[in-house]
């Protein structure tokens, strides 16, 4: 992975919702924290997963790279532009090689768009402003939503139907289609598989691999189920409460877990084995997650690792190395006795959003 | 693992028909189940969405919204006597007192605008002659019991003050509070995270061995059955189409479906390299399907039979049984051809 060209990178990305105070004027009374300040490149061609449980910015860090919501502060540096504070025309012309696929194949397609509408439109758009390599004529396109449906394993007579007519599977595999309609060099997975049936998810991890291998396109793959997160990606991220726990590769994470919340995530993930199930020791977390609503200072997983020292209520910790490109957010690896805090120099919107939190205090 | 043989048989499932009339014709939802649970034992349906499982328990209670949905046949005998022929008054009795269910999301299956005392309390009236300081004394020992902190002041809250863990934990305190001897549970942690999953199936195994009550579990989750069942029915397209013992189950799966699912769940020590099992095609559609293995279409050991008629359930090992032509010899095979050919003419 050392000599790979990194094709994204996300630096300290911070992703706040505000929340109406309710009454007249609906006043902001505090942040949910969704996605707290991460950072990670993305190599081109690799498949990067993303784990962890719901509410811990998952869904909201994908979107955020997308710019479906923009970020409060940080920068997500794509092709060497930064596309926070990227104007609309480059936006709309990087967007074309980011693409996302949804979690729920119901909800993601409209339902009266035919099949061919639902995979030409994002073909339509940027043709019309010249953005494809050549002006299509709508014949030509009409012969490339066909090649995409006979990618992703559907039938080409199938072109005027409408969503409700095919099954979750064979949806997703739409959606899939819709994804590669321009060519991307990014996928963006929210949850391809969670909302479908074992023996079809097989189907969609079999079709993302082979799409992989014969376009090369990245992946940022996110599910809950650690078993399909090992199978697909080649790198991990385990994410909490907004945070970055631990990044790997994903053998190494599997083998080797060492963070306090991966080791107690993996133990808790069920296996198809019953004698293995029998035997093995279950780290069984307390309590549930904590709201993302406050500022913390100290470690974020604090309030239930078992693990935990004095020096993690002092300071967040950093990510630290731990070598073989394993690197983790936790003073149990940490070297020194005292405990240094992540490097954290705030970036203009912090600052603004702190003074903001400040003044109100005040008042 | 123990075999529940020598204990007494709490439930016994015999051919159950459950039918749902539509637009497009008769589904058949549930189409010929039987099975039995023993007393403390924890029985695991397995299956994808549509294959029936949830109306199978739905229809041992008796609650299939009727219509369009009907009991077409079978008998359902909870310790010998038929549930199928009992009153309605007779099944109150029953219903959640001896035999009680957990359902898949806690937020629907509790009343946001009543406390959870208040809730509870009715159930326990209901069905033991208690005052109501005894029934609330009763609720805090049950929610003591399942782990809820400080149960005395926490049993006044509505629902929407608990997260979905703690809903689900007062969901089991409720159902086993009139001491229940079979608790249904309908995919109790399928809305959870693993962590918190991992917390309900310890406490359901935990409470369920001290109470010695025995479960019915549905799940689609393998990994959930491997860990917590002792018996377990595979089924597909309203029928069970393999049981088993849990341990032989996964070592020698007999019906090629269930060594299908086995082998396409992701493992987490698998080789990322090697392509996922995968069954092809869909499931099929359930209205009016024609009289074969309704698996034949995506299965990868198709024979001439499997197109013309269902298999029987044969014995293939101890407390092994399974419904595939397969299992059968070569004179059934061909004897149920012939039968169907001649039919067919």
């Amino acid at each position: 992975m050392e000599n790979k060209e990194v094709i994204l990178s996300v630096k300290n990305l911070r992703q706040h919702f505000p929340i109406d105070g309710g009454g007249l004027f609906k006043k902001t009374i505090g942040y949910i924290r969704a996605v707290d300040g991460i950072s990670f490149d993305v190599y081109k061609g690799e498949t990067v997963g993303i784990v962890g449980e719901s509410g811990c910015g998952k869904s909201t860090t994908v979107r955020s790279i997308a710019q479906l919501y923009k970020p409060t502060t940080g920068q997500v540096i794509f092709h060497g532009v930064d596309l926070c504070t990227a104007d609309k025309d480059t936006l709309l012309k990087e967007r074309r090689n980011i693409q996302m696929i949804f979690q729920d194949p119901y909800a993601s397609l409209d339902p009266r768009m035919t099949v061919r509408n639902i995979i030409l439109e994002p073909l339509r758009i940027y043709n019309k402003r010249n953005l494809l390599d050549k002006n299509y004529t709508e014949e030509e396109l009409d012969e490339k939503v066909k090649d995409l449906m006979e990618k992703v394993g559907i039938n080409k007579a199938f072109v005027n139907r409408y969503p409700h007519e095919f099954s979750g599977g064979q949806r997703q595999r739409i959606g899939i289609a819709r994804a590669l309609a321009l060519n991307p060099e990014i996928i963006l997975a929210d949850e391809p598989v969670s909302a479908l049936d074992v023996s079809i998810q097989a189907q969609i991890l079999n079709l993302i691999s082979d799409i992989q291998k014969e376009m090369g396109v990245t992946f940022i793959f996110i599910a809950h189920d650690l078993g399909v997160i090992q199978h697909i990606s080649h790198r991990v991220i385990v994410m909490y409460l907004g945070k970055i726990m631990e990044i790997s590769s994903s053998d190494e994470l599997y083998s080797n877990p060492l963070h306090p919340y991966t080791q107690a995530l993996l133990s808790a993930a069920p296996i198809p084995d019953p004698k293995l199930e029998r035997t093995r020791q279950r780290i069984v977390l307390e309590g549930d997650v904590p709201s993302p609503d406050k500022e913390r200072h100290c470690c974020y997983f604090y309030d239930r690792c078992s693990k935990r020292m004095d020096k993690c209520a002092c300071a967040v910790p950093p990510m630290f190395d731990c070598g073989n490109n394993h690197h983790v957010a936790c003073f149990l690896y940490d070297d020194k006795p005292v405990a240094e805090p992540a490097d954290d120099t705030p970036t203009e919107g912090e600052l603004k959003l702190r003074k903001k939190t400040e003044n109100k205090a005040e008042n | 693992m123990s075999s529940f043989k020598d204990a007494n048989v709490l439930l016994e499932v015999k051919d159950l028909r459950t039918h749902f009339k539509t637009d497009n014709g008769i589904l058949k939802a549930v189409d010929g189940v039987s099975f039995t649970v023993h007393e403390g034992e924890t029985v695991g349906l397995v299956g994808e969405s549509g294959c029936g499982k949830s109306v199978t328990n739905l229809s041992i209670m008796r609650l299939v919204p009727s219509p369009p949905g009907k009991i077409v046949g079978g008998e359902v005998l909870y310790r010998g006597t038929d549930i199928m022929k009992l009153s309605e008054k007779e099944l109150r009795n029953i219903r959640g007192n001896k035999i009680s269910m957990i359902f898949q999301d806690p937020m629907t299956s509790l009343n946001p605008y009543l406390r959870i005392s208040t809730q509870m309390i009715e159930t326990i009236r209901l069905h033991q002659n208690m005052t109501k300081q005894e029934a609330r004394e009763r609720a805090i020992t049950m929610l003591k019991l399942v782990g809820i902190p400080s149960a005395e002041s926490r049993i006044d809250c509505y629902p929407h003050q608990f997260s979905g863990g703690m809903r689900q934990r007062v969901m089991i305190a409720m159902a086993l509070s009139c001491n229940a001897d079979l608790l249904i549970a309908d995919e109790p942690t399928t809305a959870l995270d693993v962590t918190i999953q991992a917390q309900i199936l310890e406490l359901i195994k935990k409470i369920t061995e001290q109470l010695k009550t025995a479960v019915i579990l549905i799940t689609h989750d393998l990994g959930v059955v491997a860990g917590m069942c002792d018996k377990v029915c595979v089924m597909y397209a309203g029928r069970i189409v393999e049981s088993a013992l849990t341990d032989d189950l996964y070592a020698s799966p007999a019906h090629p479906y269930t060594k299908g699912l086995i082998a396409s769940v992701p493992k987490m020590d698998g080789n990322r390299e090697e392509r996922l099992f995968s069954i092809e095609g869909q499931p099929p559609n359930v209205i009016d399907l024609p009289p074969c293995c309704p698996f034949h279409p995506r299965c990868n050991r198709t024979c001439e039979v499997c197109r013309h008629a269902y298999p029987p359930v044969k014995q293939v090992g101890e407390d092994h049984y399974v419904a595939c032509w397969l299992a059968c010899s070569e004179e059934e095979r061909k004897g149920a051809l012939e039968g169907a050919e001649n039919n067919g003419k």
